[in-house]
């Protein structure tokens, strides 16, 4: 492959939102093998980054390659996970329906799903451990379970990375943990990118850090430094345990 | 009631009704479901500019709405996908300028419009068997597209922009959508009259989703109920001497509060 190990490279992207930058000079280059967090405050244009990588916004400048493709051809290798709260919960769509969604890029126009399709759905649906709930509503079930749903109907793409946006919000404690201990058995089969706005949640698993807030301060490790969370997140930061930051905190006087 | 049907626009407004309910409760359900009432109201009434292009050219007027309210119909999708326009501002404005342009036309026409009124607030006991033709043919239409494409309205409606990101052309599926909604007004006019379209629109299907969460079930269920309001409005139309379009959207209404009112109760906020 001409870009080497390099699935996603972005390089100097800007965006401006009615002439106001929500991402400054971002430089990012995904690997094929990457668990990466991408952890910043909200507001800090880490939404607007996956929607870059995945062609739904245009940059104003720089330049964006996905698996060696423009994002609008480079996205079907890529699964979306969208953030939680951005659907209708009284849409009248079994989990089935939804899991198959996925599927619509890849089955031929004015055709049903395929034998392949379905089966596709239903071994994506068994990974997640939501096969019980292919009949139920996808507003009945919880947020932890809705995440799961939403994770599967990524998966029946068969894509080769996987970008997830506050996968956490609205999972509570103990179903983050299964969800983790998901990401770790999927990371075998593809690249992750997980973001949010939540340092403690991502720091354990992931095995590259990124800070967001406009500008990306990133050194392709999972070091990151008091220097470069401070000016993420533009307040003093205390650095707790094992060298990982866990938590940023306002200064107390 | 049967005895009434001895009349021929007795049975073609009961031909028109079901015909009418047809197209109006498939796509009644995406008008609920993704949320476009609004640019449905403004596709229904900007038609009326086609009523009076139709007067304007001598042409039967329902032929003049089918090019007019697809045109609408685009525009408006356009401007709400293309431009900064905020999306509900566009459409008020088209809907005015589409009505504005009818009165423009039926003025410049000459000659007095005295079916004018039935177009506003339909006119069922009036529809021709030419009518009925066209009304079959656009329901053909309306069906085989649904039947081709809903796997994808159907991810359109759910969510537009993951449905971008996994290849779907869904600027061109949601106006296409907006299309069949155009050519269901055209359906629709006999019967309730461009400013009244919107009820059968959106209360058969409103009140569907509350049985099923399959959109198919929904579409079967308000064709059903749409079914139902359009025949009892005609019944009582006829039994009490009232204009039909209006009792049959008064019917419809009635029948969504009454049902409503139990749903109300219980999900008001128990201390």
């Amino acid at each position: 492959m001409q870009h080497g190990w390099t699935i996603v490279k972005l390089e100097d992207v800007w965006v401006h939102f009615d002439g106001v930058p929500v991402l400054e000079g971002v430089d990012l280059s995904i690997n094929q093998q990457d668990f990466l967090g991408i952890i910043g405050p909200n507001g800090g244009g880490k939404t607007t980054l996956l929607k870059v990588i995945l062609g739904l916004l245009k940059p104003s400048r720089g330049k964006v390659t996905v698996f060696g493709h423009p994002p609008e051809k480079g996205r079907k290798f890529v699964g979306y996970v969208p953030q939680y709260s951005l659907f209708d919960h009284e849409f009248p769509v079994s989990v089935w329906d939804v899991v198959l969604m996925g599927r619509l890029g890849h089955k031929k126009p004015f055709r049903d799903y395929s034998e392949a399709d379905k089966k596709l759905a239903h071994d994506s649906l068994d990974t997640v451990e939501m096969l019980d709930f292919k009949d139920t509503q996808i507003g009945k079930l919880s947020g932890g379970q809705q995440q799961r749903v939403f994770i599967a109907r990524a998966l029946v793409a068969e894509p080769k990375l996987l970008l997830l946006d506050e996968p956490m919000a609205s999972v509570d404690s103990p179903m983050q943990t299964e969800l983790y201990e998901l990401f770790e058995k999927l990371r075998e089969r593809m690249a992750i990118v997980l973001v949010s706005h939540d340092i403690s949640a991502v720091s354990i698993y992931v095995d590259k850090i990124a800070c967001l807030n406009r500008r990306l301060f990133y050194h392709n490790t999972k070091e990151i430094t008091v220097e470069d969370l401070e000016a993420t997140y533009q307040c003093p930061v205390e650095i707790i345990a094992h060298g990982v930051p866990h938590r940023v905190l306002k200064e107390h006087k | 009631m049967i005895e009434i049907l001895q009349y021929e626009f007795m049975r073609n407004a009961l031909i028109a009704a079901l015909l009418a309910s047809i197209a109006c409760g498939i796509i009644g359900v995406y008008v609920v479901v993704k949320r476009i009432v609004f640019i449905s109201g403004g596709i229904a009434h900007a038609a009326f500019g086609g009523i009076g292009l139709g007067y304007f050219l001598g042409v039967n007027p329902v032929l003049g709405v089918i090019p007019f309210s697809i045109a609408a119909a685009l525009i408006m999708g356009v401007i709400s996908k293309r431009t900064k326009i905020p999306e509900d501002t566009a459409i008020g404005i088209l809907w005015v300028m589409g009505m504005a342009l009818g009165v423009i036309f039926v003025a410049l026409s000459p000659g007095y419009a005295p079916e004018l009124f039935g177009y506003l607030f339909g006119s069922i006991l009036t529809v021709p068997t030419s009518d009925i033709i066209l009304m079959l043919s656009l329901n053909a239409a309306i069906i085989a597209v649904v039947f081709s494409l809903h796997r994808e309205f159907q991810a359109i409606s759910f969510d537009e922009e993951y449905a971008t990101t996994i290849g779907l052309p869904t600027e061109r599926l949601y106006l296409l959508l907006l299309c069949l909604i155009a050519l269901t007004v055209v359906l629709l006019i006999r019967v309730v009259g461009v400013i009244l379209v919107i009820a059968l629109l959106t209360i058969p299907a409103a009140m569907s989703r509350q049985f099923t969460h399959r959109l198919s079930s929904m579409m079967f269920l308000s064709v059903f109920l749409c079914a139902v309001f359009t025949i009892c409005g005609l019944w009582l139309s006829y039994a009490f001497d009232l204009p039909s379009g209006a009792t049959i959207v008064l019917v419809s209404g009635t029948a969504f509060i009454l049902y409503i009112i139990p749903f109300s109760l219980v999900s008001l906020p128990s201390e």
